[in-house]
This record gives C-alpha cells, structure tokens and sequence, in this order.
C-alpha cells in the first residue's frame, strides 16, 4: 500500500527509522522507461527541427531558433526520425501502461491533483519560492507536487495527439484541426515539448534539493523518514 | 503503526526493489553500435507496419480552396539532384513493364485521354514544410486499369530521368487521389516540377511524390525501395 509507514529497527543498535512505500513497481518501471524515451525523444525532435526551422512554407527560410548540434540526437533528419518514431512507441506504451495501472489500482489518488489539493497550492509556493515556513506533510505528495505530477501526464498526452496529428495529418485529419491546423499542431508539438522541458528542469532541482532518501525511493520504491510519519 | 521490521529484511525487501528495475537496463542496447542499427530499423519497420494499418483506401486527404493556394512561384523546387533533368519532352513515353497485361511505351496523350482530375492538396515534406499545390492529371487507378495491371501485386515502382526512384504500395497506388500528374495550376508541368509527368499522392509524404517520370513497373520483388528510403527513410510514410 503507497504511503503506508512501517519502523525498521537495527538489531545491534536498537536504532530505529521510519519508511514507507510510496512508489509501486510499476510506477517505478514506467518512470524510468518513460525518462529515456523522453530524452530521446526531445534530443531526436530537435535534430527533427534543424531540417526546417521555421515551420512555414520553405521560402523563406529563416533560423529563428538555433542550438548546438551536440544537444541533438541522431545526426541528420533519416536518422533523428529512426530514433523519434522508435522511442515513440516506447512513449506511448509506458504512458499506456502507467494510467492504466494507476486507475486500476487506485494509486491514482496519491499523485492526481483534486479540487482538495487546490488551497495546499499557494503555501507550498510561499515557501519553495518566497521562503515561508513549510506546511506540515501529511501525503507522499504535496499539492503543488500533484500540481505538477498531475500537469506532466496531461503534457505527455497532449505531446503524443499533437506528435499523431503531425504524422498522420490525413488518417487523423480531425486532430490537425482540432489544434486548430497542421500548422498549429506542429507549433504545439514544439511548445509541449519546452514545456516537458521545463518541467524536468524543475523537477530535477526538486530532487538536489530534497535528498538521496527521496531520490533512492524512485528505484527501491521505499522512502526512508517520510515527513508525514507524525501524522 | 505496525511493529517495526528488521534492518537486514529490510534491505533484502529493497534490494529486491531494485532488482525488478534491471528490465529498464534493455533499453541500453540502443547505445550498442552493433544493436543500434538493426533495432532502430526495426522500430522504424514498426511505424511502417502501424503506417500501413491506419492507412484507409477511401479515407480522402483534406482539398482546398483555391484562396488557399501557395502561389506557384512559392511552390518549392526540390530534388536530390538536378532542377532540370532535360528531359526530351516530344519523345517522351512512359515505359511500362512487369505484372501488367500491355507493358511497353505511354506517350503522354494515352495518358491525358484517362478522365482528368484538378485538385488542390497538401504537399507535406519530410523536413517540415507543407504547402498546397493545384494538381491535375490521370488517376493512378485509372492509369493501371488501363495497362491491364495486376492489382493483386504489391507495389508499383517508377524510375525517374533524373535516377531518382520509388515504390508505392498497392492500397496507396489505388487510391482515389493518388494521382498520374501532368499539370500543375492548370499549366502543364514545368520542368523543374517533373515534366512530362509526375506522381501526386496526397497520402504520402513528399519524397514519395516522383518527378519525371520515365518507367514504372507493376511488381511484388522490390530490388530497391526508394532513393531516400534506402538511405534510412521510412519506407511507407503515409500521412
């Protein structure tokens, strides 16, 4: 059961730790699988983009946005596909197979943000940002952490329907104009993608600052002295 | 709380934890330059494979208005090799060979005596850029009834002037818009946009869209599948 706090007790020492279990298996599982897709795939995407820029037609053709071909991945446009429409599967399939296992096992409620977690939101904010004092820790997940959680999963849905219409334009022609145009899909596709971006930004910062304990409980799945054990 | 657990099971129980993780250490096998190849191909293959499942033969790609249009001269010209070709238009055929019942060589006009179709579509290239163009020409379907062509076969593969060369599936080639292009804006074709005779397929993505074309075949034994998809392009690219 995530959450769920238990005391490790040293023999020798009589020491003792509290930890909980927080993330299951499979939750553990799509997340690292879904971190290397991710990476190959934004590396891939913007090997994609180097072919063509300026997302308009091919005259004229401007570089409004450049970066080094080291942040890139797969060489050229053949190749960067090869990767992007490999990985894309990979993607999709942990995505599947994560919120398929989070709504059947109900383990959804630890990590989607609710109309409960709304009044949480602003002094977890206070105090990441403006240094007020931490609000007490009762869940694996505090509301701005579900905030962002719940915000990511909605991103990789979305990367995945505007990265369909975009290959697909005539097979999924009501997706293309569901995002108002071939066109706009494609800028969508671009903009999900820095807004992955920054999300991983932030979430990486998160884990410098919070720990090892917070980090290791990603691979082992249990965290050692959860906050919320007073509780 | 229950009563607490000792500090050696707990290691194993967390050990174990982590165990279960090494599936993830697969995904590895991508940075083998030995594996990387072949399993990039594969998933490559995939896509294709998922390509050709979604792909519906009377499924119509979007037509446009003519407001819509990309003026012609902001049509883009590509090719891999040369602009013009310099092919010999008033000798031009087409030459016709495998699973068909009448191979040998289409002057222009047997094809421009099939019903003529005018469309706007969508080009869409590879590297991102799409325009909408003004199409006219035979359909395909129309082209291959007509050379007694055995539909059964899998792929029809054209020969260009300038030896460029593709293959489209069969399902793709008997589409309703796939289309045996000779005009373009309601001008015959020019030539560094394929003249005498192009393939306009709105259902696939650019590269398979051939320019001057001098052979075509009706075949189910490809030698080669595509300038571009033999250097690592996706072989079906439907849109």
């Amino acid at each position: 059961m995530a959450g769920h706090v238990v005391a490790v007790e040293d023999v020798k020492s009589g020491e003792r730790t509290d930890v909980a279990y927080e993330h299951p298996f499979i939750v553990r599982l799509c997340h690292w699988v879904n971190a290397v897709a991710l990476f190959v795939l934004i590396g891939s995407g913007l090997q994609i983009f180097k072919a063509f820029p300026s997302f308009g037609a091919k005259i004229p053709q401007h570089n409004l946005i450049n970066w080094p071909k080291s942040l890139a991945l797969g060489g050229w446009l053949g190749g960067a596909l090869q990767w992007h429409l490999t990985f894309m599967w990979i993607y999709i399939a942990s995505g599947f197979v994560y919120i398929g296992y989070q709504l059947i096992s109900g383990n959804y409620k630890q990590v989607l943000f609710g109309r409960r977690d709304i009044p949480g939101v602003w002094p977890m904010v206070r105090h990441y940002f403006f240094f007020a004092p931490k609000p007490p820790v009762n869940q694996p997940y505090n509301p701005l952490q579900k905030h962002a959680y719940s915000s990511a999963i909605v991103l990789g849905a979305i990367s995945v329907a505007t990265g369909l219409a975009i290959w697909k334009p005539v097979q999924f022609s009501w997706l293309a104009w569901l995002m108002g145009g071939f066109h706009w899909a494609r800028l969508w596709h671009f903009l999900i993608m820095w807004a992955l971006i920054a999300f991983i930004f932030g979430h990486l910062v998160m884990i410098v600052i919070h720990g090892w304990n917070n980090f290791v409980s990603m691979l082992t799945g249990w965290k050692k002295d959860p906050e919320y054990h007073l509780e | 709380m229950d009563s607490p657990i000792k500090k050696t099971q707990f290691k194993r129980v967390t050990r174990r934890e982590l165990l279960k993780l090494t599936p993830v250490a697969a995904l590895g096998a991508f940075a083998i330059p030995s594996l990387q190849k072949p399993l990039l191909k594969a998933g490559l293959g995939f896509s294709d494979w998922a390509s050709a499942k979604l792909f519906r033969t009377q499924h119509l790609a979007p037509t446009f208005d003519d407001s819509e249009l990309t003026p012609f001269e902001k049509f883009p010209v590509n090719d891999y090799d040369v602009d013009d070709p310099e092919v010999e238009l008033d000798n031009w055929t087409l030459t016709v060979s495998g699973a068909v019942q009448k191979p040998g060589d289409y002057k222009l006009v047997a094809i421009q005596q099939l019903p003529k179709v005018v469309r706007n579509t969508r080009h869409v290239c590879v590297e991102g850029w799409d325009v909408i163009g003004r199409f006219g020409g035979a359909r395909l379907s129309d082209f291959l009834k007509m050379i007694g062509a055995d539909t059964s076969a899998r792929f029809v593969y054209v020969e260009c002037a300038d030896d460029y060369y593709e293959s489209i599936d069969m399902a793709t080639a008997l589409h309703p818009q796939s289309m045996l292009c000779y005009e373009m804006y309601d001008r015959p074709l020019t030539r560094e946009h394929g003249a005498p005779l192009r393939l306009t397929i709105p259902t696939k993505i650019g590269y398979k869209q051939a320019k001057y074309l001098t052979d075509l075949k009706v075949t189910n034994v490809l030698q080669k599948v595509g300038y571009w998809e033999d250097q690592g392009y996706s072989e079906f690219y439907g849109l």
